[in-house]
């Protein structure tokens, strides 16, 4: 009786696990979506393309000027979000006073010529990104499982700047402020405040999200220009279900999700690359704003 | 010479002029809502816009803020043309707006609606003084702001623009929709902060509330100036403002 306990659960823990590995993406992806879009309006089709910067950028960093895995967390996601930074101005800004769509598609256009020049550059093949080995003294190793280190850390690093990306939104000045011209950016800006400048630097920290998320996977998957277009299909269904513009609902949606189909892995595997979607689907069918969405 | 400056002013406006508005215009992308507005405001004064249901008296408080699609004349605030700025810089040039819905923000508390505006300039009211003229704010502190009453959220809209600095409030209808108790307070609080030596652009339908408050009041009609009229010549102009106003 126990044994067969124990043996199920050893079947299933590495799998739960994986899935909340998946799930620690899927949070911290849908949590710069939709920040963006809260405060832009604009669904960033580019956000895959940013985390494959993001874990490229780690990459060269290693490579080439020898950087090692902590210097890139910090210094990857401040130079791809300078790169989104640089596009919001020369690009995005411009289509703030037409349709939704426009964004969406120049975002969409972007993220194609970002995936075409990276696998030009560096193939398709993947690149190797050994993580540190101090991770190894995280390494869980219990009779019903052996987990790595590193996705301890992953899902750890996860939740910590997803908390602290909530608690800046929700409790500070510079918050009440993204909170404020999200609802009403034409009475904020008459207030004095250079709304203009918080979009761009709201999608700056958006973009940067991404790419940290980025270094994050680069130790877990091959560094490949696909790396990113995997991810956001499955992202963009969390934003849709957790309710588009959420901070706390595309956080939990995210790691719910990730559970949601880890498990499915182990109780249904036919379902688990699908279950995602056909809760998108009860999900806008049922309550169309999402499920912590506004509406 | 232009319409508003033959106008004589009143002996209540002693202080220099703080506002000049010459033949405003303004545009919400092909509709064409102010065809030259001009009027003048002294340092000090309270003066109303009064006007029917789409006169265009919000528009003119929107073209000074830069909230509007397009707008050309002139507006000289401190004797500085304010006409191409962005509504941030107007805002600092010390101009404070409080919309006709208000805008208090549902996701921020009362506590962050209060302190969201910046302050510009130092002179403003501190919090305690605040609190001395809108207690119930402190009250409800933590409250999400647009679980205020109606009465509630006006008083905050306007406090929160008392704190910045800002010499000239421009209020849209701020009596509209509220109990006559609660407008007499919103009346009290005008004259206290006239007291201060605010300058005050009041947009009102209520003359009766306006005469409460105000030293002169212009009236508007389809996107023009087309009178005139000092407070204490009011009762003896009753029959043409009734006419403007119908009612
Ligand atoms: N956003 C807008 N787009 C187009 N027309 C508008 C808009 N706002 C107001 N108008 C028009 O401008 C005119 C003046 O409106 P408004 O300034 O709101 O009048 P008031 O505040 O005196 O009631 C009206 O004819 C109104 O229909
Ligand atoms: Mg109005």
């Amino acid at each position: 009786m126990i044994e067969n306990l124990l043996f199920e659960l050893e079947m299933a823990a590495p799998q739960v696990i994986l899935g909340l590995v998946n799930g620690a993406f899927y949070a911290l992806l849908s949590l710069g979506l939709a920040i963006i879009f809260g405060m832009l309006n604009v669904i960033n089709f580019a956000h895959g393309a940013q985390f494959m910067m993001g874990a490229f950028v780690a990459w060269m960093l290693l490579a080439w000027a020898g950087i090692p895995y902590w210097g890139a967390l910090i210094l990857a996601p401040l130079l791809v979000g300078a790169f989104g930074v640089l596009i919001e101005r020369t690009m995005i800004a411009r289509l703030y006073k037409l349709d939704h769509l426009y964004g969406l598609l120049l975002t969409f256009g972007l993220a194609l010529i970002i995936e075409g020049i990276f696998r030009n550059g560096f193939g398709s093949s993947g690149l190797p990104y050994a993580p540190p080995a101090a991770f190894n003294a995280l390494n869980i190793d219990i009779p019903i499982m052996f987990l790595p280190g590193y996705r301890v850390w992953v899902v750890i690093a996860s939740v910590l700047v997803c908390l602290a990306t909530w608690l800046v939104i929700e409790k500070t000045k510079i918050g009440a402020y993204l909170r404020a011209a999200t609802e009403r950016p034409e009475l904020v800006q008459a207030f004095g405040v250079n709304v203009p400048r918080m979009m761009t630097l709201t999608y700056g920290a958006g973009v940067a999200l991404a790419a940290f998320a980025g270094v994050l996977a680069a130790p877990i998957y091959s560094v490949n220009p696909a790396m990113g277009a995997n991810f956001i299909i499955t992202v963009f269904a969390v934003v849709v279900i957790g309710g588009m513009g959420s901070i706390m609902g595309s956080v939990v949606t995210g790691f719910g999700l990730g559970l949601i189909e880890g498990l499915a892995r182990v109780f249904y595997p036919e379902a688990s690359a699908t279950v995602v979607f056909v809760i998108m689907a009860i999900v806008l069918l049922t309550r169309p704003a999402g499920l912590f969405g506004r509406g | 010479m232009h319409e508003a400056a033959t106008m004589t002013h009143p002996a209540t406006g002693q202080g220099h002029l703080i506002l000049e508005i010459r033949d405003l215009e303004a545009w919400y992308g092909e509709s064409h809502v102010l065809h030259g507005v001009s009027l003048d405001i002294r340092q000090g004064e309270v003066v109303t816009l009064l006007g029917r249901n789409g006169a265009g008296k919000t528009s003119t408080l929107r073209a000074m803020m830069g909230l509007v699609g397009r707008r050309a004349g002139s507006i000289k605030f401190e004797g500085r043309e304010t006409i191409g700025l962005r509504s941030d810089l107007i805002a600092r040039t010390g101009i404070a707006y409080c919309p006709e819905e208000r805008g208090i923000f549902a996701s921020l508390d009362v506590t962050e609606n209060l302190m969201l505006p910046p302050v510009i300039a130092p002179g403003g009211l501190g919090l305690d003084e605040i609190y001395t003229l809108f207690p119930n704010l402190k009250e409800r502190a933590r409250s999400p702001g647009t679980k205020l009453s109606g009465g509630e959220q006006q008083m905050l809209a306007i406090a929160r623009i008392l704190r910045t600095g800002a010499r000239l409030l421009l209020l849209d209808e701020p009596s509209e929709g509220l109990a006559p108790v609660i407008v007499q307070q919103i009346g009290a609080m005008i004259r206290a902060i006239k007291q201060r030596g605010f300058t005050v652009l009041l947009v009102e339908q209520n003359f009766r509330f306006a005469q409460t408050v105000a030293d002169r009041h212009y009236v508007m009609e389809h996107g023009r100036i087309v009178d005139m009229v000092a407070n204490e010549d009011l009762a003896s102009s009753l029959d043409r403002l009734h006419e403007y106003l119908g009612v």
